[in-house]
């Protein structure tokens, strides 16, 4: 284990016992856990990531009840248990809840509840943004599951395609998608803005960015695909839900729109939502597989190749969903060509493990036994993935239940095992006690028999030409008897499930506790203490290898015995390391706040503007947002950049840190650029559906329609960039402690914003332009009301400075906030220029 | 061994060149197939100038990615040392991530020319 010289070194003597003792009582005094009611009110990665994987794992078994009703109806032809249209609402909710209930928020909640751990911190960065994230997506989750028990579920598919949801279904399910799925994907996007400033930012010091645990890899990768798949179906909903409140024909082909461009913006997402889902799972196996090897990694650098390629690739790929729908060949090449070499980055990190398994002494354990079942039903789904990447072959098997059976392999052997597994491996880190080896068995054996029950006849019946999402089928098809095997499949499948599900739940009372890492595993997670306590890491240790606790000498005695950095909470706060990013070099000593209850009333009033608005009660969706702002603006305000009491600190081993840092060293400065990146994705999602009617419409711009003329744009957008220019201005005056130019230049700011914005509306509105009576004028108003509603939120934040600036928050030292509101304005720059050069500048170009 | 200072300042940045070129290719690639065939060409048209287009982006790109390769291949082999690369040192941390580097520029050049094969072989716009 080589080092730089001069590497830190924990303290060679121990505090005194008695020290030590006072230590930990100062640290579980700041890191308690609130009781009773207030409870709730925690925000603690080790509670909210808990609340986050159990309501993770009941919309899990909603969605195989469902699945269930299913093949119960599709056990025998012409079968009446269920209606079409009741079986509509089940097949969707299926997909649905598995997809976005499930799959992803189980990998957030995963991640809520480990990273730290495995970064050796005392929590994420923004705890209170994991507690709102999980709020909203109990609140919206429960939203959208809870329809179909008033019959009133979107039916659509999983996928939503209009014109089906547009016009041809009546009902508010498709609102309930829309709506309750954005306001969960807005929880999706805070997760992973937290866990990617998580993995680049609070790492302990000396985790260089080649020591890092390849679950951080992953989770930064699988971050960061979310920032840039999340939003463009996010603008798509806006898109389809605006067609349906307002009747902007966006996908309404008698008025310009199409259909298509749903199926775009929806793949764009969903295909790197697959490599979402699916990734988090092999970081899971990239933490099992070292453990029950007894050795390191084989190829650490070719499975971070393998999490960033695919990570790129998956984006690639979104047009082999669409490979039926008349493309042109060269398009849909190009897209096949991308299908078949994200093969190869996905096959080298299953090698990887297997050279790992290969060169290692394999100990037997049920969570290698999921590994392995993983592996080689992932593989099976994989090479069926490669046949339909096929141009040609799709076209036979498209909408069969060929595809059901590939999916099924893929998502269950790639996703599901391996977070059974992992549930198997990480429990006891959780609750101190083991799962039982022997159900574990039953379990695996149910499961992968049950699998292969259940899906593999669907690769024939596809073939055969059973179509999917049909709520019957008849005789003379020839498949009766492999429907009825899957039907019975499906019930071993799940009875596995329950095995499984008895192993977690039972009463594990009388069980001895487990000895401290039981696997003996090497990462930083391991060293939680049993029981375990609040502070997640006794003292933040100095790493020097990728598996400190087996390389670096009485690594866990150290630990425990404060001498590392941070070993005591002497202020009564809660704090943990900021690092570098690339050499994890400590440069701050962060605060972050404790319980609140701020976070529920934000989430429930946000969530208030999406439901009441499914609804179409416009007012009271008004108002809740109004009070959701202001619930986000109180909790900013009291939990936010705090002044502290001094400028530094002394975090042990001889290192002094600063407690407030602005720019691009802070957390919220990265977390600010990680969400305008998506929100920029959004808009971009917009432009491509300006672009994409240009391309394939002559009509666009439709004869006798003039656009918004370029004064009033050209106008708006001088205004605004003046906007910007101002903030920048007050910023700068703001460090330059010149109080009166500083609030001078924050109000010229917010009024060159009200009029830009003003003169930005002027140009649609002046020159006439009817949303609803083609998609031109609609796509034009679109990216002007985005504009307009982005400087709303632009004026506000620059009124917020000026707020903390008078209170005395905010000072030419401590200026986080407008460091971070200029940031935004950055990015609102760059929006407007591109609104102007669009709107203005392009739409009679030919 | 001891490194020249620029190379101990280094951006995760690297790690995203290959790939991104990969992606601006891919998209460029897409954007003129779709352009050309919805503007230019008749129903079922050739791909003519579209095909010349996406053979010089692909040289471009190749050309790109070759560069960032080539930058990683040299640095992360100095001194013949092999990976795994995971010491808690400087030059691990730089070989570490330039040989990512050259593994992703390896991937995305295979991907590049997946991508370009694709006009090879398919001549029009049916």
């Amino acid at each position: 284990m080589r080092k730089e010289p001069g590497d830190p070194e924990p303290l060679e003597e121990a505090p005194s016992l008695e020290v030590q003792r006072q230590q930990e009582a100062r640290l579980i005094e700041a890191w308690k856990t609130p009781t009773g009611w207030r409870y709730w009110s925690a925000v603690n990665n080790s509670e909210v990531g808990l609340w986050y994987t159990l309501t993770a794992f009941c919309f899990f078994l909603f969605g195989g009840v469902l699945a269930l009703l299913m093949r119960i109806q599709l056990a025998a032809p012409d079968n009446d248990f269920l209606t079409a249209d009741r079986y509509h609402q089940i097949f969707t909710m299926h997909g649905t809840v598995m997809m976005f209930l499930f799959a992803v928020p189980i990998f957030e909640a995963v991640s809520i509840l480990l990273l730290p751990q495995m970064l050796g911190a005392r929590d994420l960065p923004f705890p209170r943004l994991s507690a709102y994230g999980f709020w909203c997506y109990l609140i919206g989750g429960t939203f959208v599951c809870g329809s179909l028990f008033f019959d009133a579920a979107p039916k659509g598919g999983w996928f939503m395609y209009p014109p089906l949801t547009s016009s041809y279904q009546e009902g508010i399910g498709p609102d309930i998608w829309l709506l309750g799925l954005s306001f969960i994907e807005v929880a999706s996007i805070a997760a992973a803005v937290e866990l990617i400033v998580g993995v680049l930012k609070c790492r302990p010091p000396g985790m260089r960015i080649n020591l890092i645990p390849l679950y951080a890899w992953y989770i930064l990768v699988v971050g960061a695909m979310i920032i840039f798949a999340f939003p463009p179906l996010i603008a798509g909903d806006i898109l389809l839900e605006v067609e349906r409140a307002f009747d902007w024909p966006f996908f309404d082909p008698k008025r310009g729109g199409d259909p298509l461009l749903w199926q775009h913006l929806f793949w764009i997402f969903g295909h790197p939502e697959v490599y979402i889902v699916f990734l988090p799972s092999v970081a899971l196996m990239a933490m099992m597989v070292p453990t029950f090897a007894r050795t390191p990694i084989v190829g650490y650098g070719w499975v971070v190749l393998a999490a960033v390629g695919t990570g790129f690739l998956s984006f690639g790929l979104w047009v082999h969903h669409m490979f039926t729908t008349g493309l042109p060949g060269i398009s849909i090449g190009i897209f096949s060509a991308a299908s078949q070499a994200v093969a190869i980055p996905t096959g080298i990190q299953m090698f990887c493990f297997l050279a790992t398994l290969l060169v290692g002494r394999v100990v037997r354990s049920v969570c290698l036994l999921f590994v392995l079942g993983g592996l080689a039903t992932f593989i099976i789904g994989g090479l069926t993935g490669v046949m339909v990447a096929m141009a040609p072959f799709d076209f036979q098997a498209h909408d069969t239940f060929f595809v059901v059976g590939h999916l099924h392999y893929v998502l269950i052997g790639g996703t599901i095992f391996p977070i059974v597994g992992g549930v198997y491996y990480y429990y006891p880190l959780i609750t101190a006690k083991y799962l039982s080896e022997k159900l574990g068995r039953i379990a695996f054996w149910l499961m992968i028999v049950g699998l292969n029950v259940t899906f593999l006849p669907m690769h024939w019946t596809g073939l055969l030409g059973l179509p999917r999402r049909v709520y019957t089928f008849s005789s003379e098809l020839g498949v009766d008897h492999w429907n009825l095997i899957s039907s019975i499949g499906s019930f071993i499948l799940a009875s596995g499930f329950v095995v499984f599900l008895y192993d977690v739940l039972r009463s594990k009372r009388n069980e001895p506790l487990i000895k401290r890492n039981p696997w003996q595993a090497g990462t930083l997670e391991w060293l939680a203490q049993i029981p375990d306590k609040p502070w997640g890491c006794r003292s933040i240790p100095e790493v020097d290898s990728r598996y400190p606790i087996n390389d670096q000498p009485n690594f866990m005695r150290d630990v425990d015995e404060g001498r590392f950095y941070l070993p005591d909470a002497e202020e009564g706060f809660r704090e943990t390391l900021v690092t570098s990013v690339i050499d994890a070099k400590p440069i701050q000593c962060l605060r972050v706040p404790g319980p609140t209850f701020i976070t529920h009333l934000a989430a429930i009033f946000t969530g208030g503007v999406f439901i009441l608005g499914t609804y179409h009660h416009w007012w009271l969706a008004g108002i809740s947002s109004v009070l959701a702002l202001a619930a986000i603006l109180c909790w900013l305000w009291t939990g936010t950049a705090w002044i502290p009491e001094k400028e530094e600190k002394d975090i042990s081993l001889g290192l002094t840190m600063p407690i407030y840092v602005s720019g691009p060293n802070a957390v919220g400065w990265w977390a600010m650029f990680i969400t305008m990146l998506g929100d920029m994705t959004a808009y971009v999602s917009l432009l491509f559906g300006y672009f994409f009617y240009w391309t394939i419409h002559e009509d666009f711009p439709p004869e006798g329609i003039t656009g918004p003329g370029v004064f009033w744009p050209v106008l708006g957008g001088v205004l605004l960039l003046a906007s910007w220019g101002l903030t920048i201005a007050a910023q700068y005056q703001n460090r330059k402690d010149h109080a009166g130019k500083f609030y001078g230049c924050v109000i010229a700011a917010v009024l060159y914003a009200i009029a830009g914005s003003f003169a930005l509306i002027m140009g649609p509105w002046q020159t006439g332009l009817d949303p609803t009576s083609h998609v031109y004028p609609a796509i034009v108003w679109v990216l002007v009301l985005w504009t307009v509603c982005h400087a709303g939120v632009g004026i506000i934040m620059l009124l917020y400075c000026a707020a903390r600036r008078a209170a005395k928050k905010m000072t030419a030292r401590y200026d986080a906030d407008i460091t971070n509101v200029t940031l935004y304005w950055h990015f609102m720059a760059l929006t407007v220029a591109l609104l102007v050069i669009v709107i203005a500048g392009f739409p009679f170009v030919s | 061994m001891k490194l020249p200072p620029h190379e101990q300042t280094q951006s995760l940045w690297i790690l995203v060149a290959s790939p991104t070129i990969w992606a601006v290719h891919f998209l460029a690639c897409y954007t003129t197939a779709a352009v050309w065939c919805a503007k230019m060409a008749e129903t079922g048209g050739d791909l003519g100038a579209a095909r010349w287009a996406i053979g010089v982006y692909t040289a471009a790109a190749l050309i790109g990615i070759a560069i960032v390769g080539w930058r990683g291949f040299v640095r992360q082999s100095f001194e013949q040392v092999p990976p795994p690369f995971d010491a808690d040192t400087i030059e691990d941390r730089v070989r570490f991530l330039e040989y990512a580097a050259l593994l992703l520029s390896i991937l995305s050049a295979i991907a590049t020319i997946f991508v370009a094969l694709a006009a090879v072989f398919i001549g029009t716009c049916d």
